[in-house]
Formats: structure tokens, sequence, C-alpha cells
């Protein structure tokens, strides 16, 4: 086996899961329009689900502490976009912009309110990122709530591809490209770059890699940024998919499915969010499309989907069971 | 038994405050006591579970609105007493905390956070799933006659008026914070603790971890179940799954966390913070209600865990010793911390 090909020699069984996963869609797809529909739907709101579940677990690796107010921090976000939009800017320039705040944002969460609990206790942390939540919320409530419709801008328009019968709006295709494109970014930073071995060591040995001469701190500030960023890719791919348009409220359902996926992919596994994300993504739109009578069960899937994966293998499907040292 | 008196004395002073507020009181203002007494259970019992077992829920919002429920569906299909409806969804929600506590088992610290969270997000989308028996979207409308039993028939107070409903708060209050502390200070309570501290440790001295875990999150779930239940009554029999959305389960975490975990003193603390702040920061100019109050609370529960991890009840800990520290300096600070928790 070639050396690129040797993390897959232990996730063989998930490796083949996911094949016979995509080869089911597959031909589901070639044999039913409808299917394949929701499908292309699934995929494309299951992108952004993924991309938020990456910023998850970016958080997860490196401090094992999961980021409540992940979700909010990307709604807020994207009213920020909405506010450039407002004030002028095209549709691009207020993305890319809102990237760099993102990025800001993160980096100065971290540094101001996490850095100083996240050696207390995981419970003190966790509750730090609830009240960053509803903090946030407030905010954006008070902000811009009373915007009676506020909307982005669709970057891709409402159009649609014909292929073989079966409509592949520019809007699925287009989140789906954009995550994938920054979720690439993000890896090749991780993997290539010298900040990203600075970011991974600082995450696996935080002791050793500071005896490395690693500055831990600044890379747990720089993954949070980095967390920030793909949240906010998330939201502003999400956004234009939802009919309510942009409220207070948006990214909060999202942000279960992105723990489901999450967890489904095992917390530790970058890759295995992604994955998680398509998967609850197209499950949740074949749901939706296929038994209508029990929508308001999503949440209550997701929520099941999740906790079966922690019962039955809590490592997740791409993750490595860890050893507790007694 | 010299020792507990100061605290013996302190308990005794806000239980005769909590008993005559009711008759000073204005009849608005007597509500708002009645909801902090509400939030006094649920808080209570969330901190039984995550204060004093260290299991986090960010759920308990989900049992509270299963306690309510109960009580609104059994009082409009059957009439029941409102305050038997009380016990049912005492024992309900034990045995779904039960439920939820055993695949908690196997998860620990994040992961059970994210499984409660999920579960504080479904609960309250099953009325809207099930909305012949539920009431959907419109909610459930309690009957608000209740029958006899129990003297419910207080001398000159209406039922359901704020001063029954504060009175029934307050009384079960009392009950159920006699009843945690009789169980955190005997052979389960330093289970709990033992579990908290070190889960190895816990084991190797004989602790059934399965057992104590699934017991505290059944009497924790039991306890937030009154308090849905009660605060069904607080919205004049009225039950409507908006009240028990997400939020609900954080600020009853914040609370806790303002209170103090591991600790039953800071409670009223954070009880109040929860139930009064919003009534408080709607007179706010400015900010306005909702999104202030929201504002406030992410703040000042940053703001608390930053400055004082301890909450309330860290502060109360750390004046004591302070001030026992004026006469008997010559014992470290390590020390005299540890014992007095």
């Amino acid at each position: 086996m070639p050396r690129f090909l040797s993390p897959l020699a232990n996730v063989q069984p998930t490796v083949y899961l996911v094949v016979a996963g995509a080869v089911f869609l597959l031909v589901g797809s070639l044999d039913s329009a409808r299917f394949a529909s929701l499908t292309v739907g699934g995929v494309g709101v299951g992108a952004a689900y993924g991309s938020l579940a990456l910023a998850l677990v970016l958080i997860y690796r490196a401090t094992h502490v999961i980021n409540f107010a992940q979700g909010e921090l990307a709604m807020l976000t994207t009213y920020i976009a909405y506010q450039l939009v407002q004030w002028g800017l095209s549709y691009w320039e207020a993305f890319f912009a809102t990237l760099a705040i993102a990025f800001v944002l993160g980096t100065a969460i971290q540094v101001t309110i996490i850095r100083p609990v996240q050696h207390r206790s995981v419970i003190g942390t966790v509750i730090v990122t609830v009240g960053l939540f509803i903090l946030i919320d407030g905010i954006a409530s008070w902000r811009w709530g009373g915007i009676a419709y506020a909307q982005l801008p669709s970057p891709f328009g409402f159009g649609a591809w014909e292929v073989g019968g079966v409509p592949i709006q520019h809007l699925y295709a287009g989140m789906f490209g954009i995550v994938l494109a920054s979720v690439l970014l993000v890896w090749a930073l991780f993997r290539f770059t010298k900040i990203g071995l600075g970011m991974r060591a600082a995450a696996l040995r935080p002791a050793a890699a500071s005896l490395a001469g690693v500055r831990v701190d600044a890379m747990l500030a720089l993954g949070w940024g980095f967390a920030a960023v793909l949240g906010a890719v998330a939201a502003l791919m999400y956004e234009p998919s939802q009919f309510s348009g942009l409220t207070p409220t948006l990214m909060q359902t999202a942000l279960v499915y992105a723990f489901a996926a999450a967890v489904l992919g095992g917390l530790e596994s970058p890759a295995g969010a992604l994955v998680g994300g398509l998967a609850i993504g197209v499950f949740l739109n074949m749901l939706a499309g296929y038994a209508p009578q029990v929508v308001s069960l999503e949440v209550p899937f997701a929520f099941a989907a999740l906790l079966a994966t922690l019962l039955i293998k809590p490592s997740g499907l791409f993750g490595q069971s860890q050893v507790q040292r007694v | 038994m010299r020792r507990r008196l100061p605290a013996l004395g302190s308990v005794a002073i806000v239980a005769a405050a909590l008993s005559v507020l009711p008759f000073v009181l204005s009849d608005y203002n007597v509500y708002l006591g009645a909801e902090v007494g509400v939030f006094f259970i649920a808080i209570l019992g969330l901190n039984i579970l995550t204060g004093y077992t260290g299991q986090i829920s960010i759920g308990h919002g989900a049992f509270m609105a299963i306690g309510a429920y109960v009580t609104a569906v059994m009082s409009r299909d059957h009439g029941t007493n409102l305050v038997l409806t009380m016990l049912v969804a005492f024992a309900a929600c034990f045995v779904i905390g039960l439920l939820v506590g055993l695949p908690a088992l196997r998860l620990s610290g994040v992961s059970l956070a994210l499984a409660t969270f999920a579960l504080a997000v479904s609960v309250p989308q099953l009325p809207l799933q099930w909305s012949n028996y539920l009431g959907g979207s419109l909610g459930v409308q309690a009957s608000t006659k209740p029958s006899g039993l129990f003297g419910i028939s207080m001398p000159g107070v209406a039922a359901l008026s704020n001063q029954w409903i504060y009175g029934v708060a307050w009384a079960s209050s009392a009950l159920l914070f006699g009843m945690a502390w009789l169980i955190l200070r005997g052979r389960v309570g330093r289970a709990f603790r033992a579990v908290r501290d070190s889960e190895i440790a816990a084991v190797a001295s004989g602790v059934e971890l399965g057992l104590y875990k699934t017991l505290a999150f059944g009497i924790s779930a039991a306890y937030a179940g009154v308090a849905g239940s009660l605060f069904v009554m607080a919205s004049n029999g009225f039950a409507q799954y908006q009240d028990f959305l997400v939020v609900l389960s954080l600020q009853l975490l914040i609370g806790a966390a303002v209170a103090g975990l591991g600790s039953l003193w800071g409670i009223l603390v954070g009880a109040a913070f929860v139930g009064l702040l919003p009534k408080i920061s709607g007179s706010v100019p400015l900010i306005g209600s909702d999104n202030g109050r929201d504002i406030v609370y992410g703040l000042l529960v940053i703001l608390v865990m930053l400055v004082l991890p301890g909450g309330f009840a860290g502060l109360l800990a750390r004046l004591r010793s302070l001030a026992r520290g004026l006469n008997r300096e010559s014992i470290p600070v390590k020390l005299r911390e540890s014992s007095s928790q």
C-alpha cells in the first residue's frame, strides 16, 4: 500500500461503510429522480453542517472542549456580512471581509475569556461558552432582530442545471463547492505549513510542544480563529437555503445537526466531521422528503443518531478509541 | 453540632423572611417570588447532578417540560389535583432521568454535555409532533379548578392565585431542600462527590459508578420535573412548548454557576438571579427586555466564571475562611479550603 494511504489501514471498515453509503445514494439516484434531487439538497445542506462540525472538531482536538457558542458565532458573522452588504459592499467583498472579521473575533474570544478558564475544568469552560451563546444571541437580536426579513443576496442565484432530468440547484452545488474549498484550504494549512504543524503539536502534546518552542497559547488562539472562519463559511452558505432568511436563531438547529455530525464522525476526526455532516444532511432531507408527517421530529432523529453513536461506538466512525491511563 | 449553628440560624432567618414576604409584597412581586421558588427547585436539582456528582447537563429544561406537560395534561383530561400532579411529575421525571442516566454512564464530560443539549432541543419538539394530545403550538390549558385534596383550598387564598402558588412553590422548595441536604450529607452524597472528584478512585473505594450516576440523574430530573409542574401553575395553568426551549436549559446552568456548583448555600441567589433579572433588565432603557436579559445573563455568567469560579457560595466560603483566618492563621490555606467543602 502506498505511504499516503497508510492511515486507511486502521479505518478500513469505516471506508467500506462510507463507500457503501455513496454507492447506495448513487444507485438510488440513478433509479429515481426524486431520490436524486433529495440527495442533491441533502449534500448541499450537509456540507454546511459538516463545516460547522469541523469547526467544533478543531476546537475539541485542541482543548477537549465543545464550543457551544460556535453556531451563534457563525450567525453573528452572517449578520456582519449582511451589514456589510447593506453598506454597499458586493457579496464576495463582504464574504471575504466577514471571514477576516470572524478570524479576529474567534482569536479574541479565546484570548480574553476562554484562556483564563480552560485549565480549570471542562464544566467551567462549557459554562463560559454557554454564556457566550446567550450573550451573542442577545446582541444579534438587539442589533438586528427587529428587521422583518433580512436576507443576504444569493451568491449563486436560484437557477439549476438539469442532469438526466434531475435539477442540480446552483445554490447547493455552490454550497458544496465553497465548503469543500475552505475545508481543503484549512487541511492544507494544517498539513503543509509551519503554523499548521505548530497547531497540531500544541493540540496533541501541549507540554512537549511548548518544550520544543511552540507557543501553545498562541496556537490555541489561532485554532479558535480558524474554527470561527469555518463556522462563518457554514452559516454564510446555509443562510440562502433557509426560507426564513436570516434570523438570530438561524444556526441553533444547525448546531444540533453539527453536533450529531461531529459525534458520528468521531469528535477527533476532521474527515469524520465532514462525512458525518453530509450523512446527516442527506438523511434529514430524505426524512423530510419521504416522511413529511414526522418532519417536526427532525431534531429528535438527529439526537437519536447522536445518542446511538455515543452508545455503540463512542469514538465515532473515524475516531480511534481512547485509552485512559489508570 | 455547635459548628452547624450558624448555618442553621441563617437557614431559619431566610425561611422566616420567605414566609413573611407574601403578606407584605404586592401581588406582582409575590408572583415573582413564586417564580424564584420554581427556579430554586430546578437549580437545586441541577446542582445535585452537576455540582455534586460532576455530570454536566445542558438539558434540564427538557425535564421541566416533561413535568409541565404531565401537570397540564393530567389536569386537563382528568381534573387531577394540581399538587397530586406534582408528585406524578416527580415520579415520572425520576424514571425518565434514570433512563437518560443509563446511556450517560458511558458518556463523560463533553459527550454528556452534547447528549443533554440535544435532549433540550428535542423534547420541546414533541408537542408539535403529537399535537392532538400535547396541544401543538397552542399549548395545553390545565383545569384551573383544583379539587379539594391536601387542603388545597387554604382559607382566604384562591387556588392558582399568586399567594397560593408562592405557598406551594416555597413549601415544596423547603421540603426538597431538606431532602437534598439529607441525601448529600450521608453515604449517597459522599459517593456522589467521590464520583465527581475521581471516577477511578471512587471505583477503587467500592463506589458503584453506574448506580450513583443514574441515581444522581434520576433525583436531579425529578427536581426539575417538580419545577416544571410549578412553572405551569405559575403561568396560570398554561403549558406551551415555547417556554421550554433550549434557552431555559441554559438559564438553569447559568443559575447553577452563579449560585456556585457543589454547594447548597448559594442557590437562592442563583434562583433570584435567573428569576428576577429578566424583570429588572426589562426596565433598562436602550437594550429592551428580552435581548437585554440575554446580554446581561451572558456577560455576568462569563464574568462570574472568570472572577468567581465558585459562584456565590464560593464567595461566602471565601469570606468565612477570611473571617476565620483572622484568629487561626496557622492553618495553611489549602487545608482550610478543602475542609470547608
